[in-house]
């Protein structure tokens, strides 16, 4: 039962994301108004001054006061980024300067006017473009919108003020956004209005749609507030489901629409988005593909359609079906949609009629599947729309396929004159072969133009045909009237056969045309895979890659690899066919850096001269892939798809022969770094053995048994030598293995106490003679550290007082805790070091003026790199009271946890 | 005096080392101490003559070149308990420990000085001759009398905990030798705590602060650098 209370993973995640999502990206807050002159700027910069009164760093990216005095005076103590002028057209258009901004990392950008359209030339089209890139900059942003602007609600505005409005914001870039609602009663807006309060600048823009009239006021109102309302009701439920508090849980409904090169589906989707809005649910847009709708180029509209889906936060699918209603509800079983919007069937009564049974049939077999109809108003004023945001997917696509270019009037016009031909051949043939036969070169013509023409001007050339040869033909010639009741059979009959012949074929040739189109798509993915599972290099992909998008969309390309972690090389690979001017190679460096495609055909600096589709696997940036269509209008969809098919290919093949790379280098360090063990391990096996024998074989000497006073002494110095060498060798071996990075220090807990009296007792006979102070109390803390290591570097920090201070001289070696470290201090009272030689003991071979003859100058080299290895560090220093102290300093983690004692 | 022992009472042990100079300083030391030796070159004919001459210790390299030491040790534990004492170089920790935890008794560092082997190797023998505990253990000042779970030190009765008495029992049953972190820790805290090193670095000095003289300067129990501890019987004082 108490699953039934388990709070959504997807709730808590999106919980989370949005509170993780502060350190990394900026917040963005809107300041939400429902028309011009509301206030908005005015309350944006009473903000950003108590922002900054809280200490943050806030500058102003570009505000528009319009003159008024009391929004100029809240601009004082705030840094303004100068503007961007741009001159176009003959007219200077002043932007905010986006590089200045991101340059300048301030804590808080104002940016007013969120839904403005930037000056043609900019980097982006759009200024919440510009916000975005600030956004994911890490930058939070404060900035105003008016509530017609927001792409979902531009409908239901149109419907109140009867304005279309281009100037759009997609719902998706407010989803994480702090929403501030600006408020102000109409009669105040027209009050103000009335003593001038609004200024020119923003009557003008206002005055366009008419706003200024009380009804429509209202109206906006109660829009902007249903959107704030929205809103917070939307993250008062994240924040309940999160904390788990029995609630309204989500549905797991899942939305689904239809799409259709209709200008109606556009507002389907606005609509389908409202709704998944405010069932805080998924939505997908489908578009059924058939053979009817794949013959001639893909609409404008659809594209246009689906942009749009995609933009308020769709997942788009298209599928391809012959039959609509099956082709929508596989879709819809395969990611388990619970409901599906389709339009009200309109139109014509032929539309209307073809509308009712997509629908009946749609409703026969949709199961557990609600269906929603949804009445869609005709509006020629979106059909028309012009270019407003420069929105390239929109404009007119080319197909993959030369013939269906044909027009549709030319399609008409050969129609008519095939039939026009075929009908002055037949009055040659009809005396010799009677008026019967000619029908069947009339049929014939008819099934021949099927296999080129669409359906219209099949049933077309089927009609004429038909008329044509019972009004020259059939007796009584050059009149419609016909004789006896079988003309009249054969009339009728060779019209429905026409026809039915004419549709059919044409139909079968659809379908092999929209086989054909998918068969090329596929056999172009399936060839450049192909090609590619054969490389073995980089080189060689590149090569490929280049070669095949050449072939297939008659394009130069170039590939900029990824340099070291991830900046852009200056330079494309060789093997590519396209030049990359510098300017060319800036838009490439920011598809790489932004994971988004660039430059031509995109909503990134468009007006760029290639596409540049940036190379990614495993989230980690690969190179850009720089394509040059040769044509003019953006690609179809379909080639869009299939470039960017391509690029994930293409970032495969690269990500895997990364990976081959580093393996094989990988694999030279583990073999060369095997062989510098194994000689190490048999350098130090032949240098020992004799030492070993030589040691053994003096303490034998002194053992066995009565010496001479002499070679008492004798064997003394044996042993003394073959200690000194044995030294050495152990240094020499030790700095062998530092330099050859073989050193693997096994951390564990070590007690600081034992460590100082172990690293004592063996360097016990070199300190003969010498005072002794050693303060390491029992008690320490613990610390991580390789005990044989650390010992071996303080035995050589303690030897190393031995060789240089006088013989006599007292040490004193000390552990002490100091803040979160340990520190071990070995001091003497010999001479110091030379002010020259502090900063350079620890290095190798290097040995202080000072110094005696003998020794290496490899021991305090030894103790840095043993100190280092453990996580320390290793100091010199002069006492002030005279001579050296060197000092070990390790850091001193949490004390771990003992066992209960046992009982 | 090796003379006067008759050469069947003599102790014979085994060396098993590929370096022949070390063979011959080791025959010549242990014989002059009243061992008997037989050597050995390489670990397979060790195996063997450890099977036909059954000895009464077992020095072996651990650097032979046909079998690793550690394979050597698992073959010998398979059907004998001789004591074994390793030979190893310094800086090889990780195998002394290996091989200590595959059931070596004892291990000494080359080069090393031949009284320090000597020693070893009459601890080792000791120990396996050795059919019970005796109930009361002298070392130095301590005395540990394992039947009434007594310990004195310096003749003041010395009270500890439940823990620092399974570790001092430990130490006791195999005074002398060296004993592993992991063995001691398995020993005392169970198989969990094979890894909890801090647990004797502390209890360790809380034995020292309670039994050594001098707890800076240990005499009793003495580090073996990056291996283990070991209890060192000393004489007791006069």
């Amino acid at each position: 039962m108490s699953d039934d209370y388990r709070p959504d993973p997807d709730a808590l995640l999106a919980a989370i994301s949005r509170a993780e999502a502060s350190p990394t990206r900026g917040r963005l807050k809107v300041f939400l108004g429902m028309s011009a002159g509301v206030g908005k700027t005015y309350a944006m910069l009473e903000a950003a001054q108590k922002a900054k009164r809280d200490g943050r760093d806030v500058v102003i990216g570009y505000v528009e006061s319009h003159g008024r005095k009391e929004t100029d005076a809240l601009t004082e103590g705030l840094p303004a980024i100068p503007r961007r002028i741009i001159e176009h057209g003959g007219v200077t258009l002043s932007e905010m300067d986006l590089d200045a901004v991101l340059a300048r990392r301030p804590e808080l950008a104002l940016v007013d006017e969120f839904a403005h359209s930037n000056a043609p030339g900019s980097r982006h089209p759009k200024r919440w473009q510009d916000v975005a890139e600030i956004l994911a900059a890490g930058i939070d942003v404060f900035t105003t919108l008016n509530v017609q602007h927001i792409e979902s609600r531009t409908d239901t505005v149109r419907q109140i003020t009867g304005s279309t409005i281009y100037e759009t914001v997609p719902d998706r870039v407010l989803d994480g956004a702090e929403i501030e609602l600006v408020d102000l009663p109409p009669e105040e807006l027209m009050k103000r209005l009335a003593t001038g309060k609004v200024y020119q600048g923003e009557r003008a823009e206002a005055a366009l749609f008419n706003f200024f009239r009380e009804g429509n006021l209202t109206a906006l109102r109660e829009i902007a507030l249903r959107y704030a309302a929205g809103r917070v009701g939307r993250d008062v439920q994240d924040y309940l489901q999160a904390m788990q508090i029995e609630g309204p849980w989500k549905t797991g409904d899942r939305l689904l629409v239809a799409v259709s090169a209709s200008p109606l589906s556009a507002q389907l989707i606005r609509w389908t988005r409202r709704m998944a809005d405010s069932l805080h649910t998924e939505w997908l847009a489908v578009h059924v593909e058939s053979a009817r709708n794949a013959v001639g180029p893909a609409p404008a509209q659809l594209t246009k359609n689906l942009a749009l889906a995609r933009e308020l936060g769709a997942e788009v699918v298209t599928t391809a079906d012959e039959e609509f209603s099956r082709g929508l509800l596989r879709v819809a079983r395969q990611h388990n949609v619970t409901q599906i919007v389709v339009g009200k069937p309109g139109g014509t009564w032929f539309a209307q009629w073809r509308g009712m049974r997509r629908l009946q049939r749609l409703l026969r077999h949709s199961g557990s599947v609600d269906i929603l109809v949804v009445r869609a108003d005709e509006l020629p004023a979106t059909s028309g729309e012009p270019e407003a945001g420069g929105r390239p997917v929109a404009s007119q696509p080319v197909a993959f396929e030369r013939d269906v270019d044909r027009s549709k009037a030319e399609q008409y016009g050969t129609a008519i004159g095939i039939i026009a031909a075929v009908s002055f051949a037949n009055a040659l043939l009809a005396p010799l072969l009677g008026y019967r036969t000619v029908a069947l070169t009339y049929l014939f013509s008819v099934v021949g133009l099927a296999m080129f023409l669409g359906r219209g001007p099949i049933l077309l050339a089927a009609a004429l045909s038909a008329l044509l040869w019972n009004f020259f033909f059939l007796p009584p010639r050059y009149t419609l009237y016909i004789n006896n009741v079988e003309d009249g059979l054969m009339f009728g009959l060779y019209f429905v056969v026409a026809a039915v012949l004419g549709q059919l074929v044409a139909k079968v040739r659809g379908q092999e045309l929209a086989n054909r189109r998918r068969e090329e798509r596929a056999t172009a993915l399936y060839l450049l895979t192909r090609n590619l599972a054969d490389t073995a290099s980089t080189d060689e992909v590149v090569r490929t890659v280049v070669k095949q998008i050449g072939e297939v969309f008659h394009a130069r390309s170039a590939l900029l690899p990824t340099e070291g972690q991830d900046r852009l090389e200056g330079k494309p690979h060789p093997a590519s066919t396209l030049v990359i001017s510098e300017k060319e190679h800036g838009v490439a460096a920011w598809a790489h850096n932004h994971g988004q495609a660039a430059g031509r055909f995109t909503d990134n600096l468009p007006l760029a001269e290639a596409l540049h589709l940036p190379l990614r696997a495993g989230g980690r940036p690969l190179g850009v892939l720089s394509v040059q269509l040769d044509t003019q209008s953006s690609p179809s969809l379909d080639q869009r798809d299939l470039l960017e098919a391509f690029a994930r290919q293409t970032a495969l093949m690269l990500d895997r022969e990364r990976l081959r790379d580093s393996e094989q280098s990988s694999r030279l360090i583990a073999e060369s770094e095997r062989l510098g063990k194994t000689l190490l391990n048999s350098i130090s096996h032949e240098l020992r053995t004799p030492l070993a024998a030589i040691t053994s074989a003096t303490s034998g000497l002194r053992q066995a048994g009565p010496l001479t006073p002499v070679q008492v002494v004798l064997a003394g110095e044996i042993a003394e030598a073959s200690d000194r060498l044995n030294r050495l060798v152990r240094n020499l071996l030790d700095v062998a293995r530092l330099e050859a990075g073989h050193l693997q220090a096994h951390l564990d807990w070590c007690d600081p106490a034992d460590l100082c009296q172990v690293a004592l007792k063996n360097v016990q006979s070199q300190l003969a003679g010498r005072p002794l102070t050693v303060n390491a109390p029992a008690g320490l803390p613990l610390v991580k550290a390789d005990f044989v290591l650390l010992e071996q570097a303080l035995g050589n920090l303690l030897a190393n007082v031995a060789v240089h201070t006088p013989p006599g001289t007292p040490v004193e070696l000390t552990a002490r805790l100091g803040g979160k470290e340990l520190l071990i201090e070995v001091a003497d009272h010999g001479p110091g070091l030379a002010a020259e030689d502090l900063p350079r003991v620890f290095e190798k071979f290097y040995r202080a003026g000072s110094a005696k003859a003998g020794g290496t100058g490899l021991g305090l080299s030894i103790v840095k790199g043993f100190v280092e290895a453990n996580g320390g560090r290793v100091e010199a220093a002069n006492r002030p009271g005279g001579g050296a102290i060197f000092t070990i300093r390790l850091p001193v983690g949490d004390a771990p946890s003992l066992p209960a004692e046992l009982a | 005096m090796s003379d006067s022992v008759p050469s069947a009472a003599k102790p014979l042990v085994l060396v098993i080392d590929d370096e022949p100079q070390i063979r011959r300083l080791l025959t010549l030391t242990l014989e002059a101490n009243g061992y008997r030796v037989v050597t050995a070159e390489r670990g397979q004919e060790g195996l063997v003559l450890a099977a036909q001459q059954t000895p009464a210790l077992i020095l072996l390299d651990l650097g032979l070149p046909d079998l690793p030491g550690t394979e050597i040790l698992r073959r010998l534990r398979e059907w004998t308990a001789v004591p074994v004492i390793i030979l190893s170089v310094l800086d090889d920790e990780t195998g002394k420990i290996a091989a200590l935890d595959a059931g070596a008794d004892d291990y000494v560092t080359k080069p090393f000085n031949s009284g320090e082997l000597l020693a070893r190797i009459r601890v080792a023998l000791r120990h396996a001759e050795k059919k019970s505990e005796p109930p009361v253990f002298h070392t130095g000042h301590l005395v540990v009398d394992l039947a009434s779970r007594r310990v004195t030190s310096g003749g003041q009765e010395v009270s500890l905990t439940a823990t620092e008495y399974n570790l001092l029992r430990l130490f006791v049953r195999h005074a002398g030798k060296v004993l592993t972190h992991r063995q001691i820790l398995r020993e005392v805290w169970g198989p969990n705590a094979e890894t909890q090193t801090h647990y004797l670095r502390v209890y360790l000095a809380r034995l020292r602060e309670k039994l050594e003289r001098d707890p800076s300067q240990p005499e009793l129990f003495v580090t073996e650098a990056g291996v283990g501890y070991r209890l060192v019987p000393v004489p007791e004082p006069v």
